[in-house]
């Protein structure tokens, strides 16, 4: 919400530099976001007059002015603007002066004359003719500027003479005087020759470009003067005629020298304000000026609309008004204007609108907008020759209805959409905009004045489902104060009797559907002072709550209609607060009862496994829960696979991330590859996310996080990677933890991403934890990389179960031990993990330790087998072993190995 | 023979003196104390000496041969620490030369942000709660005083799972709140950090997920000044002991009174900058005072019990925390961020 300080200080005067004016507001709930000065950008413009003017000397189309700008000697400034004259008033930017966008303006020398500013334009001080609709520039059509486009077939003679014919009545014509006509006319004194001999005539032209001297066409049946369109000519032809030039003042009460930023409005400034949803009554300059007024302790200056009325004609004979959608129209409320001149609005009024972003159109659409700013109370204007039957119908469209808003725009409306229509056919979207069928235009006779009040919900779902949000619709959707549509409506009557604009027919057509009784609340000092923690005294709450127009009487605390916010003692101790100000609250510290604060054992395992994962070099990182569902498919699994059952957003951003995952290691596996396409070469990451099982409580998911690490990069092998989760499940004291071949037969889907001969099954006990392995050259290949890329996914609950007891102390050994190391050959099927089982099940009690040492393969061994060796530690608890003891273990150890898995002593 | 002892010993001692080894020095030794040395050779004519000469003369000897090992001691010890010497200046490094490299993984600078609020509010009696994400509109809306045609419930802002709009990603972790006030026991004191979800298209400052704390505590008693007074302790904690904050009036559904909570700009010092918009200050969190509804729909009686709520995004934290100037890094996850931290 934009809010003009010019504007603002009709109802309260805040007099207070602009910053300062900002923190109070915010401090007291309105929050500012930025204050824009709007003449800001311009610097050392005045307005001038020009005293006279000559022809520059060097050039076909560039005047020397002498311009009085109010102070010392006249300044010469060269233009090449041709709509001016002696005696105009018109901006002047001096030397070393600012313009919008930054613009420098200093003297200089322009073809050898000497030019002390600029005399400016309406775009140069960026305005338009909307502002100013009287600085439209006609242009004639200059004899003496034309050009013609094939110069060897000119169709004006280069000589040309005043008398001659150009075409039918078109004569050209000698320009010997130019006097102001006033109201942008000028008259005109034209020579020119016909067959009786020399002859004139006098004319009014709005044509600004005219001076003695020139040459132009005259036709003499219209006497006129012609433009490039009466002459049908280009542009080009006439490259100095155009419709554009120095923005020629004309202002009561100014004078040479003066700022002209009064003059163009450029002294307001404006306060944006973000309004909370709650407050839509804040959004008009009525509501803001409430809290200033409550803000700064000023007096509020409130104005009781007064209309005349007496139009011809009865409004019940005019106009009838049904709302059969009752429950989306809690409030309707019209009147009717006759014998409506359209033009443009004041200036003041155009300004206002213009300081708050609206653009000015004419009189009886910039009072509906004006009336919006100002009372909140969106208002609509329809042009009542359009309204089939005099009859308006409030109801929910037709499905399939078609109507064209205001804008252009046709759209297919439904059931849900509410519409303004007449007994045949929708006028206006109700609350969003206009119809193009009944939109204001230039002969608008008749005018119905709209005043509504609409179901919030409904105008907000119906701008979304049609893209339109609009400045009405944003207002209405956050629920409007249905008494306020009869005020405003009385304000734009009177508004457009205080324009001249029209005349107003007496009464109003109001019909109330739901209007509710006011709040009627328990004034209770002693609850606002133990929710806010204050004293307060009652006098003072009392205070507050009147300055915000709640009327307090023994206790009890009128609520204004504005306030629908306000329904309870927390929201009226919210009031006290804001203005007894929130930094006036004390700094208190948590009292009462004491909580025992931590973190639970789940928690605590997160963390241990987040250091753990780090411990081993690996980073954390944070992925989208969402991804896309081809990530399934990227990862190998096949299309039935059942881990695809997923919950699907039903409007999600994008196809990428429109499922809930069921598998992190699609996310895991995109941050590797966006990785790898950096070019980083060592990287070792990991992530405790969650995945979103569907089958979870009350329709919800099972949300169970798993631990999933991911590598690639220099000495990164299987082995490597197997170590960092041997040494995370080392420090959750995994127990009894196991790598077992993954197998496709065996594991399905959940291994299909990896290596088939370089993935496994992590077990702690008979639990399976999750998998660990290279990534199936196919899947790395479907995210981009042409690497190693290694994986792991254990489930969190699983960790959390194979998490062993809180370590509890093992003497130290008090007897040495021996050490024996062994070699034995074994078919290439045989895997370690079976021999060292072997190994541990074969010892008889004095084993200790076993850690293979060395796999070989190659001369001195058969193809098909490979030599394995281990190094064993025994040791007795009790005594010193003997060399014969250590070697029975061995022998039994061998003898196992032999038995169970074919391997022999090498 | 006093003679020859005497210049045994003279000889000796410069030799000694002069060894520059070891072994010239084992050498030495051999030559002069040896069995067959010069000083065992002039002791073997002891025996010619009368009997009353002889005890001076073995005093005389004895006193030589304990100069003799004397000097040879220190003869010994300087060599050696000449030799340590050298070896130490042979075995010098040059310290400039990188260690070899241990890699240590780095926390994620979210969560390092994260951590540390956490063990404020521990430190303050509060407990972690980690709950759902896919949730029910009703604990995200409904029982947060977000009811049916609230603007945040619109499609275009909130990820839903079904038609009827019963299940949803949820867009805030407030229905952590409701989640605890139906399950703890009063009083309550929890945060709960997690992620949400909004329609926001993914740019600098927007992502379609984040990560929000939400806090809470219900007590008998509990005022505003309380809520001030703890948000004030932990801001103090989290940004330094000097910073100034600034609580104003705002709205949130689920808490009245409402506000946001400012901290003074870093950067000027609330003269105005562009980081601070010129406004001084910086927006932090939203807090408030529970909604009395939002007690009573859980079924506490907001005449006996009130609370306060607070809520805030964990990216500006950490975004602000480490000076990172875009949130697509934070879940960009290149390495070469990641270990920035």
């Amino acid at each position: 919400m934009d809010l003009s300080r010019k504007w603002l200080n009709e109802f309260v005067t805040v007099d207070v530099p602009d910053r300062e004016f900002a923190e109070a507001m915010t401090l007291s709930g309105s929050k500012v976001e930025g204050t824009t000065d709007l003449g800001a950008e311009i610097s050392n413009v005045v307005v001038g007059k020009i005293l006279s003017m000559e022809k520059h000397p060097n050039s076909d189309h560039m005047w020397v002015c002498q311009v009085d700008v109010g102070a010392g000697e006249p300044v010469q400034i060269v233009t090449g603007a041709w709509n001016i004259h002696e005696g105009d008033l018109i901006p002047v930017a001096k030397d070393n002066s600012y313009l919008p966008g930054g613009v420098h303006i200093t003297r200089g020398n322009l073809r050898g004359v000497k030019s002390k500013g600029m005399l400016c334009s309406l775009k140069e001080l960026n305005l338009d003719e909307r502002d100013f609709p009287y600085a439209v520039i006609t242009a004639a059509a200059l004899l003496n500027d034309y050009h013609p486009i094939d110069p060897d077939k000119p169709s004006i003679p280069a000589d040309v003479r005043p008398g001659h014919k150009i075409y039918g009545p078109v004569v050209a014509a000698a320009v010997e005087g130019v006097k102001p006509a006033g109201s942008g006319l000028w008259t005109c004194v034209l020579t020119y020759t016909d067959k009786d001999g020399p002859t004139g005539a006098v004319v009014t032209t709005p044509c600004q470009n005219l001076h003695a001297g020139d040459m132009v066409a005259f036709n003499t049946s219209t006497a006129a003067v012609c433009t490039l369109a009466d002459l049908h000519a280009e542009q080009r032809e006439f490259p100095h005629c155009i419709p554009d030039g120095i923005f020629v003042l004309q202002e009561d009460g100014i004078a040479p020298g003066d700022d002209i930023k009064p003059v163009i409005n450029a002294d307001d400034r404006v306060v944006e304000f973000e309004i909370t949803p709650n407050r839509p009554d804040c959004l008009s300059v009525i509501g803001l000026a409430r809290e200033a007024a409550a803000t700064f302790d000023k007096p509020l200056r409130l104005h009781e609309p007064v209309v005349r009325g007496g139009a011809e004609g009865s409004l019940p004979e005019l106009l009838d008004v049904e709302t059969p959608a009752a429950d989306l129209v809690p409030r309707y409320t019209a009147r009717m204007v006759r014998n409506v001149k359209i033009a443009p609005s004041p200036k003041w009024m155009r300004e206002r609108l213009r300081a708050m972003g609206v653009r000015p159109i004419n009189n009886i659409v910039d009072i509906t907008n004006y009336v919006m700013l100002e009372y909140g109370q969106p208002m609509h204007a329809f042009d009542y020759r359009y309204v089939n039957g005099g009859k308006i119908i409030v109801r929910r469209a037709a499905e399939g209805e078609e109507l064209t808003t205001l804008d252009g725009q046709v759209h297919t409306l439904n059931h849900n959409h509410l519409v303004i229509a007449d007994e045949g056919r929708a006028v206006g979207l109700a609350g969003i905009m206009g119809g193009l069928n009944s939109e204001i235009v230039a002969d608008t006779a008749d005018v119905v004045f709209e005043s509504a009040c609409f179901d919030g919900t409904c105008i907000r779902r119906g701008a979304l489902a049609l893209g339109m949000r609009t400045e009405a619709s944003a207002k209405f959707e956050k629920g409007l104060d249905p008494l306020n549509t009869l005020p405003a409506v009385n304000r734009a009557c009177e508004l457009v009797e205080m324009l001249g604009a029209g005349e107003v027919v007496d009464g109003v057509i109001d019909i109330l559907n739901d209007v509710p009784q006011p709040t009627v609340l328990k004034l209770e000092p002693d609850k606002i002072n133990a929710l806010l923690g204050t004293d307060v005294p009652e006098e003072e709450m009392v205070r507050i709550l009147r300055k915000l127009d709640f009327a307090v009487d023994g206790g009890q605390v009128t609520v204004p209609s504005w306030r629908g916010d306000v329904r309870r003692m927390a929201d009226l101790a919210e009031e006290v607060a804001r203005f007894h100000g929130y930094n006036n609250i004390p700094v208190t510290l948590m009292r009462g009862q004491t909580t025992q604060g931590g973190y639970s054992p789940a928690q605590k395992l997160e963390n241990r496994l987040g250091e753990l994962c780090r411990d081993c070099g690996y980073d954390e990182i944070i992925t989208y829960s969402f991804i896309s569902p081809t990530a399934y498919d990227k990862i190998g699994w096949s299309r039935d696979c059942a881990m695809r059952n997923s919950f699907k957003i039903l409007n999600p951003l994008g196809e990428d991330t429109s499922i809930m995952r069921t598998t992190t290691l699609p996310s895991m596996l995109e941050i590797l590859a966006r990785n790898w396409s950096y070019r980083n070469k060592n990287v070792k990451l990991y992530e405790l996310g969650r995945v979103y099982l569907p089958g979870g409580e009350r329709g919800l998911a099972n949300e169970s996080k798993v631990l999933t690490l991911g590598a690639y990069g220099e000495g990164m092998d299987f082995f490597a990677f197997k170590g960092a989760i041997e040494a995370v499940l080392k420090g959750i004291r995994a127990v009894d933890v196991r790598f077992e071949t993954a197998s496709a037969d065996t594991w399905g889907d959940s291994v299909a991403p990896y290596h088939p001969g370089r993935a496994a099954a992590v077990f702690s006990g008979s639990d399976c934890l999750g998998f660990i392995g290279q990534i199936h050259p196919n899947v790395a290949k479907n995210y981009g990389v042409d690497g190693e890329l290694y994986c792991a996914e254990l489930s969190f609950d699983e960790l959390a179960l194979a998490q062993g007891p809180d370590a509890e102390y093992i003497p130290l050994p008090k007897y040495p031990s021996v050490d024996r190391d062994i070699a034995v050959v074994c078919d290439e099927s045989v895997t370690v993990g079976t021999l060292e089982e072997t190994i541990k099940k074969g010892a008889k009690g004095l084993l200790k330790h076993v850690e293979l040492f060395d796999i070989y393969r190659g001369p001195g061994i058969a193809p098909g087998k490979k030599s394995v060796a281990f190094s064993l530690t025994l040791r007795a608890d009790d005594r010193s072993l003997t060399g014969e003891e250590a070697d029975s273990d061995v022998k039994s150890i061998l003898e196992a190995l032999e038995k169970d898995c074919g391997a022999v002593l090498r | 023979m006093r003679e020859q002892l005497a210049n045994i010993r003279a000889a000796a001692l410069a030799a000694f003196e002069g060894a520059q080894s070891r072994v010239d020095l084992d050498a030495l030794r051999v030559q002069y104390l040896g069995k067959k040395g010069e000083l065992t050779a002039v002791l073997k004519q002891m025996g010619k000496l009368s009997a009353e000469e002889r005890p001076a003369m073995g005093q005389l000897a004895n006193e030589v041969r304990a100069a003799l090992e004397n000097a040879l001691d220190t003869a010994s010890k300087k060599l050696e620490e000449a030799a340590l010497e050298y070896r130490l200046k042979a075995e010098a490094v040059d310290v400039t030369i990188p260690g070899k490299p241990v890699t240590v993984g780095h926390r994620h600078p979210m969560y390092i942000a994260l951590d540390e609020m956490k063990e404020i509010f521990i430190g303050m009696g509060f407990t972690v709660l980690d709950g759902p994400e896919v949730e029910l509109s009703e604990l995200n809306f409904d029982r947060l005083n977000a009811g049916e045609g609230h603007p945040s419930r619109d499609w275009s802002d909130t990820f839903y799972f079904d038609r009827d709009e019963r299940v949803m990603l949820r867009s805030q972790t407030s229905p952590m709140q409701v989640r605890a006030m139906d399950s703890m026991p009063l009083p309550i004191r929890i945060i709960a950090p997690g992620r949400v979800y909004r329609k926001d298209e993914v740019d600098a400052t927007h992502s379609p997920m984040f990560h929000q704390v939400e806090g809470m505590v219900i007590d008998k008693g509990v005022t505003m000044a309380d809520l001030k007074g703890t948000l004030n302790a932990v801001i103090k904690k989290m940004y330094g002991e000097d910073t100034q904050t600034r609580f104003r009036p705002h709205h949130f559904p689920f808490t009245e009174p409402s506000c946001e909570v400012d901290v003074q700009c870093h950067k000027c010092g609330g003269a105005g900058c562009p980081t601070c918009k010129g406004e001084g200050w910086i927006e932090l969190l939203g807090a408030g005072m529970i909604h009395p509804h939002v007690l009573e729909m859980a079924g506490i009686d907001p005449e006996v019990y009130s609370g306060w709520a607070f809520g805030f995004g964990l990216e500006r934290t950490a975004m602000r925390r480490f000076k990172i100037d875009d949130l697509r890094l934070i879940f960009e996850n290149d390495v070469r961020f990641l270990e920035q931290f």
